[in-house]
């Protein structure tokens, strides 16, 4: 699959495709879209990358190793759900939100973290099992 | 901070394992925030037990949203007194795993799917929403394929794929039911299923969603025709791992049926037929399954199915003395069946094999080791005043109370064929002279190991053996909170009323 | 519509049962993932199809005022899906090793576990 129109491509869609990604992550707190399907879309930049330049090329783009994100991104969402414990004295995973209008993002709450939490975990999820499965000989 | 004091087990065994991805490659350090975490998590449930003891059922609303809208959080004795038997074997054999298990198995992150497991059963004790639940349950499950699976031996991943077979399947029946109960009532709250479930005026559809979840959650309790997957799979990963599986998978399988029946499905006369049937086939066919396997694991869980059997029977019967019986057995075998299986792991370390025509000499050789193992060995048989011995006066009376001689008759008889097989096993395993097993080259047996490894392997037998002790010398305690379980659960309109505030 | 629905939904679980009872192990796992569409289809179902507007009570009434889409089997949908998604990844890599370390497909030669040993 290593056809240079695939490749050439490829290095411009990395980009614009994590661009939607983050797209799809900041309009889902009212629209369609949200840290699921934001982090699959921002997976599947990668493994785009990966069948045109290789898995050792995507590999060395990431510097680091995908399943990293996964604590990390668990850590972000377990925090958020828990702000409301300590700062507010409200259940666990209730919403705090901060009542001023934010440039770009809109408003701004705990659950936007917990979202960006949920796409940081899915994309280390999802290439780390397609890692996986393509590098098991 | 104090009204959310019931979900802090929960969210801590969540914080545990989030911690311990962090240090996936430093497996010593896992080690001891394992241990140290574990300990933290003991005294945190016993607190929440006692604050629930002291002030009733409470709730935890997350996100702030009212029952029946949102996800509610309910500790009731029952889920507590769950809550602390997961966090007490959780120590237990996490002190057992930084001993027994080997490095290639701790580098693929054993610790913190460890702690996922026992974040996904501290959940599903805790949850008061159906589909929740199912969550939890998924958790749980996949969980439990990864450290099934984690070693990658062959026996490993034939046993993995039958585990993994039915316990898809039975989470997709679970799905199924949830829904067609939502689909008759609009609700996934159990507290408020309870009100809308009885005044469904389809009642054939509401015994199909009952039978359904008695499938979903029997092949997970492993009740009979749904047990197969059981036995094929339970002796073939690192005896920890079995070790929390036998005690508390298929227990978690229980408490929902349990809850389900107790909750929602309740005094419906066929369903207790059911029950009953399924409860005696059990006990039968676990109680002859274990009379003719020869490894000791496979012996102790086909016994795992056939003293489920005990508790489906007490469930069958639905009377206070009944539940009372079951909760009773529920916590006894929890803490009983733990030890076993770190107990055949102790005699696998040490003679490199697990077949009982092959081993031999135990008492000759290690007296004080056995003198420990046989108090665990004689609490499952029920030799009073051992803690096997007490639930089974509540079921057979009650049995003799509610005429049902078949179950009281295959309670004897279970009973009675324990006692032959942990006599059979006492006698070939510790009794009998030991017999000439060949060396396995690169095996690392029990006498090469350091002393302080071999406190990791003895340590949490013994401690489990005390609590063993504890239940059985102070049965007067732990039938107290039996019965007021049961009673919590016969009269449930107490815990209805605290989900949905209607004081 | 719902008739349509109700007819997939016994085909989903059909062809899915008949897939776990073949013998080969890929036919294992692609019967699963039917049987899992065909629960999250029947969660679809049951929550009843109707076309209303988003579940959102107006700030000065106290109910609904007109039809609404009921937002819970989606959310059902959504988790059980992801769930599925792991699980079947989970499924493939376990595949994948079991098929390498027994050297077959077939269920019927997986007897390891049930030798006397």
């Amino acid at each position: 699959m290593k056809t240079i129109i695939l490749r050439t491509a490829s290095n411009y869609l990395l980009p614009v495709l994590l661009l939607f990604s983050i797209f799809i992550l900041l309009r889902g707190h009212y629209l369609p879209g949200g840290g699921f399907v934001g982090g699959l879309i921002a997976a599947i930049a990668f493994v785009f990358h990966s069948f045109a330049n290789g898995l050792k090329n995507t590999k060395s783009l990431l510097r680091f190793h995908p399943g990293f994100l996964m604590p990390a991104g668990l850590a972000l969402s377990f925090f958020s759900g828990l702000s409301p414990i300590i700062f507010a004295g409200d259940p666990f995973m209730t919403g705090l939100w901060y009542h001023g209008h934010v440039p770009v993002l809109g408003s701004v709450g705990s659950a936007l973290f917990f979202d960006m939490g949920v796409y940081l975990v899915v994309v280390g999820v999802t290439l780390t099992i397609i890692f996986t499965i393509s590098e098991a000989p | 901070m104090m009204q959310q004091l019931i979900i802090y087990p929960l969210l801590f065994q969540l914080f545990l394992s989030i911690v311990l991805m962090f240090f996936w490659n430093k497996i010593n350090a896992q080690k001891v925030i394992s241990i140290a975490g574990s300990i933290i998590a003991v005294i945190l449930s016993s607190y929440v037990f006692y604050y629930v003891w002291e002030n009733g059922t409470q709730k935890v609303n997350a996100g702030n949203w009212d029952a029946p809208f949102g996800i509610v959080f309910v500790a009731d004795t029952l889920a507590v007194t769950l809550v602390l038997l997961t966090a007490l074997s959780g120590l237990a054999v996490s002190i057992f795993s930084a001993g027994s298990v080997i490095k290639d198995r701790l580098r693929f992150g054993y610790f913190p799917i460890f702690h996922f497991l026992l974040l996904g059963l501290t959940g599903a004790f805790l949850t008061g929403d159906l589909f929740n639940l199912y969550v939890w349950f998924e958790i749980i499950i996949i969980s439990s394929f990864v450290l099934i699976t984690i070693g990658g031996e062959k026996a490993q991943l034939e046993g993995a794929v039958k585990y993994f077979t039915l316990n898809i399947l039975a989470s997709t029946i679970f799905l199924t039911a949830i829904a067609v109960l939502y689909g008759l009532t609009g609700s996934l709250n159990m507290a408020d299923l309870a009100g809308k479930v009885a005044a469904v005026e389809n009642r054939g559809l509401v015994e199909v969603a009952a039978i359904l979840f008695l499938i979903g959650f029997g092949t997970k309790a492993s009740i009979f025709p749904l047990y197969f997957w059981l036995p094929a799979s339970y002796h073939t990963p690192p005896a920890a791992v079995s070790a929390i599986f036998g005690g508390l998978l298929t227990k978690v399988g229980v408490y929902a049926l349990i809850r389900v029946f107790t909750l929602i499905f309740v005094g419906d006369v066929f369903l207790g037929e059911i029950l009953m049937v399924l409860a005696i086939l059990t006990i039968f066919s676990g109680g002859v399954g274990a009379l003719v396997q020869n490894n000791v694991r496979k012996v102790f869980s086909y016994l795992i199915i056939c003293h489920i059997g005990y508790m489906i029977a007490g469930l069958g019967m639905f009377t206070e003395i009944a539940i009372t019986g079951v909760i009773f057995y529920l916590i006894h075998d929890i803490m009983v069946k733990t030890n076993l299986f770190m107990v055949s792991g102790i005699i696998f370390k040490i003679k490199s094999s697990n077949s009982m025509r092959a081993l031999g000499g135990f008492y000759a050789n290690y007296p004080k080791l056995s003198l420990l193992i046989f108090i665990p060995l004689f609490s499952l048989v029920g030799i009073p005043p051992l803690s096997g011995f007490w639930p089974k006066i509540s079921l057979i009376g009650e049995g003799f109370a509610t005429e049902n001689y078949w179950t009281v008759a295959a309670i004897i008889f279970a009973s009675f064929i324990t006692l032959v097989i942990i006599a059979k096993l006492w006698a070939e395993v510790f009794w009998k002279d030991a017999k000439e097993i060949p060396e396995k080259p690169k095996f690392e047996y029990f006498s090469d190991i350091s002393k302080a490894r071999k406190t990791q392997f003895i340590l949490p037998i013994v401690f489990l053996s005390l609590i063993s002790l504890y239940i059985g010398f102070g049965a007067e305690h732990i039938q107290l909170l039996s019965s007021r379980i049961a009673n919590e659960l016969m009269n449930s309109q107490q815990y209805i009323d605290t989900v949905l505030n209607n004081s | 519509m719902e008739i349509l629905l109700a007819i997939l939904v016994g085909l989903l679980y059909a062809s899915g049962i008949y897939m776990i009872l073949r013998r080969s192990l890929v036919k294992l796992i692609i019967g699963i993932i039917l049987l899992g569409n065909g629960a999250n289809l029947l969660i679809f179902l049951l929550g009843r199809i109707t076309k209303g507007l988003p579940p959102i009570i107006p700030e000065n009434s106290k109910v609904f005022l007109e039809a609404y889409a009921d937002p819970v089997p989606q959310a059902l949908i959504l988790t059980a899906i992801v769930i599925s998604f792991g699980l079947q990844s989970f499924a493939i890599i376990l595949v994948k090793r079991a098929h390498k370390v027994v050297r077959t497909d077939d269920l019927d030669e997986m007897n390891a576990t049930d030798e006397d040993s």
